[in-house]
């Protein structure tokens, strides 16, 4: 019996990315739904009544909701290839800790650089915000990925903000690439892979929408 | 066998920390227990978790795990019998969803109630009585929401004990009543009742005394 598998997601979202790429990696067929947030579909408010937000996997009429713990489902139940997070406990525990880490800082600090009206936040978002991609670069050292000598979980995490980079440094006024060369370099490795390549929008399509939203907010 | 080596960095009034020691305590793990004072961050623990500089965090021969629900599940993976998080992914995934959803929804609305006042504070009130009603649809009929035994949600939901207590120091009518939240409610009684929740909850006393110090500044000292 073929698994049916929906994604609900918007184009320009870092989230939804991140389970296109997963479902990239595991090689899965999947029906995409574009999603118009200011107009919210029946499907996706009853599929996830609580946050109403995207990205939502629906797989055989079950939704999961929040993208990392999508990811984590994806990876179990198709555990057949391409394994994300590793097979010993601690490793898995530092992978879910850097995880968790992308996802409660790069966010909320990145939104400052972008939508801030206030050159003072503006300037602490973007200080922020570059320390926290020196220490992600710290832990990836010399590996070629966060997982290792594979793609990962984490990796899966971080790389889907790369297509969002130009807009921060256009804001920000800032080169990530001069601030942490490394960085760059595992991004443009994690590009060469058709799972991320395939998932991740357009850089410039990404800076057009952030304006579009400034201006809506009145902010350009 | 080798000798096991667990440590666990905590404060004795934080549920985060609470959690690993419900944690470790239905895995029958042993372990030494160091109490940390936050104003005055001992280097070991500066050492074991540089990024976030915080409790709780389990080390285990030697090696740091940090974030309280990333500690549950490497204890969960380590020591593989009680399990915490159910076998099915997709239970898993629920269990994770609603962990993650007390964390960054039910706690921090939870925090905004009992310092807000008058009207700010009925709809602070409105407002975690809805999440509260969500996290009821996820319980149904259970006796816990890990099933018959207490399970990763359950854990994470350790924290709605600190809201009550909370509600109780500062003389507040307790949002979790009986008759706006009955499944809640049984489920809270259930816990509390529960041999190793009663082991790993701070002393009523001295918790009601750190809740009016921490929350109840505006109210007028004696």
């Amino acid at each position: 019996m073929a698994d049916e598998i929906v994604l609900l997601s918007t184009w320009p979202s870092m989230f939804s990315m991140r389970v296109r790429v997963a479902l990239a990696e595991k090689g899965l067929e999947y029906e995409y739904r574009e999603e118009d947030l200011w107009n919210k579909s029946p499907l996706l408010l009853k599929m996830n009544p609580v946050h109403k937000k995207i990205p939502v996997l629906i797989h055989n009429g079950k939704p999961i909701c929040e993208s990392m713990i999508i990811v984590e489902y994806i990876d179990e139940v198709w555990n057949h290839k391409s394994p994300l997070l590793p097979t010993d406990p601690y490793q898995r525990a530092e992978a879910r800790f850097w995880a968790d880490y992308v996802d409660k800082k790069l966010y909320d600090i990145g939104k400052k650089i972008i939508w801030s009206t206030k050159g003072e936040e503006q300037e602490t978002g973007k200080k922020e915000f570059i320390e926290c991609l020196k220490l992600l670069e710290r832990e990836l050292g010399d590996n070629p990925y966060f997982g290792g000598e594979n793609f990962g979980f984490v990796d899966v995490s971080l790389v889907t903000f790369s297509c969002w980079f130009h807009t921060y440094e256009s804001y920000g006024n800032f080169s990530i690439e001069t601030e942490c060369p490394k960085l760059i370099a595992w991004t443009k490795r994690c590009l060469e892979k058709e799972s991320v390549s395939s998932s991740l929008a357009d850089p410039h399509k990404i800076h057009d929408f952030a304006s579009g939203m400034r201006k809506r907010f009145g902010i350009e | 066998m080798a000798e096991e080596e667990v440590k666990l960095f905590g404060t004795w009034a934080s549920p985060v920390s609470r959690r690993i020691e419900v944690a470790l305590k239905l895995k029958g793990v042993q372990y030494e227990y160091i109490e940390e004072d936050l104003t005055n961050k001992s280097p070991a623990l500066l050492n074991y978790n540089p990024v976030n500089k915080q409790i709780p965090v389990l080390v285990h021969n030697g090696k740091p795990v940090a974030e309280s629900l990333v500690i549950i599940e490497y204890i969960d993976e380590t020591w593989k019998h009680n399990p915490i998080l159910p076998a099915d992914p997709y239970e898993r995934a629920m269990a994770r969803f609603w962990a993650k959803y007390i964390d960054e929804k039910f706690w921090p609305a939870a925090m905004k109630i009992v310092v807000a006042k008058g009207e700010e504070q009925k709809g602070e009130i409105d407002e975690i009585q809805q999440q509260m009603k969500n996290l009821e649809g996820e319980l149904k009929e259970k006796k816990f929401f890990g099933g018959e035994s207490l399970g990763f949600l359950d854990i994470a939901a350790n924290i709605i004990i600190w809201l009550v207590v909370a509600q109780e120091a500062l003389g507040m009518d307790q949002i979790l009543n009986e008759e706006k939240l009955p499944v809640l409610y049984g489920w809270l009684q259930r816990l509390l009742d529960d041999a190793v929740i009663k082991e790993c909850v701070p002393p009523k006393d001295r918790h009601l005394d750190l809740c009016k110090v921490k929350f109840g500044s505006s109210i007028a000292s004696k």
